[in-house]
């Protein structure tokens, strides 16, 4: 149950803002060029990625339990590392906040410079750029899909926390045609960080025959434990980083 | 860059990402929490501790070079 819970959860947050981002490359597309071929090229990568699911996920379910743990564990752990670092950095002030508003200027202006091709009756620029937009966006998601839903047996499960955050961000997208800046990108990346790390934390230690103290609640603890040296992680960088600017910079 | 080369570049930086310090540091840990296992010690405390020691290795690097 409270691993349905969380993988319902991690995939819907992480699918989200994924999707968010996809969203903005091609509102910013559609905008300036017309819709029919960037909406083509959204498409045709929806059945790339549906298809690497269709695919993967079954094939996954034939590596003993065990063995599939341990691979999901270490890939999870590293994927997850990897946006708990960003979100860290982000938070402690030594990267740039995601901004959606800035990459949808950004996009919107090269869309408006690019030079019209068409091929196979579409516009292939925004084909191209909706396409790989999605298509990149698209396979994080893909892979926390297979990942979580094999390792626990539940992929439909995982798929349709995807494919439910993919249709409320398409839904809402299409009601403002503007990029959701108000959605709180970098403290959902930073949940869905901690959530793929505790996750990776459990299942590679299970695949590696660890026997959690606690059963199952255990990963509560690891989530908790986690979360503690993220946020003291933080703190100090924070502190570190505002120690080493100029005091003109700290006062304004 | 040939397509076999790109495919690489592509996956090593999806799966591996910013930092090989990460992916090398959960490798140690996995392979020390399976050997203390094998031979029947407890090892559940491996794990988080690696992570939490693997962030704070990768951060300081990360934080060093953007100075």
């Amino acid at each position: 149950m409270t691993h349905g819970v969380f993988l319902f959860l991690t995939t819907f947050l992480a699918s989200g803002v994924e999707a968010v981002e996809a969203l903005t490359i091609v509102l910013a597309v559609g905008v300036v060029r017309g819709w029919r071929s960037p909406l083509i090229g959204v498409g045709v990568a929806a059945l790339v990625l549906a298809a690497v699911v269709a695919v993967l996920g079954p094939a996954l379910r034939l590596i003993p339990i065990d063995t599939l743990r341990l691979v999901v564990g270490a890939l999870l752990l590293v994927f997850g590392l990897q946006w708990l670092r960003k979100a860290i950095l982000r938070s402690s002030g030594y990267k740039e906040l995601h901004d959606e508003g800035a990459a949808f200027q950004e996009e919107r202006a090269l869309a408006a410079s690019a030079s019209t091709e068409e091929r196979a009756g579409m516009d292939w620029y925004s084909f191209t750029v909706a396409f790989k937009g999605v298509l990149l966006e698209g396979l994080e998601v893909v892979f926390i899909v297979i990942t979580f839903g094999a390792a626990q047996g539940r992929l439909p499960l995982a798929a349709a926390a995807a494919v439910a955050a993919v249709l409320v961000v398409a839904g809402i997208g299409l009601l403002v045609r503007a990029p959701l800046e108000r959605v709180p990108e970098n403290t959902i990346k930073f949940a869905v960080g901690l959530l793929l790390t505790s996750f990776g934390v459990f299942w590679g230690g299970e695949g590696a025959g660890v026997s959690w103290p606690g059963g199952d609640l255990a990963i509560l603890g690891i989530l908790a434990f986690l979360a503690l040296v993220s946020v003291v992680l933080v703190r100090l960088l924070r502190r570190e980083r505002i120690a080493t600017l100029p005091a003109a910079e700290v006062g304004a | 860059m040939s397509h076999v080369r790109a495919f690489g570049v592509f996956w090593w930086d999806f799966i591996v990402g910013d930092d090989w310090v990460v992916a090398a540091g959960v490798a140690v840990g996995l392979g020390l929490t399976a050997l203390l296992t094998h031979r029947d010690i407890a090892a559940w405390w491996v794990l988080p501790s690696a992570v939490a020691l693997v962030l704070v290795i990768s951060l300081r690097r990360a934080t060093r070079s953007s100075k």
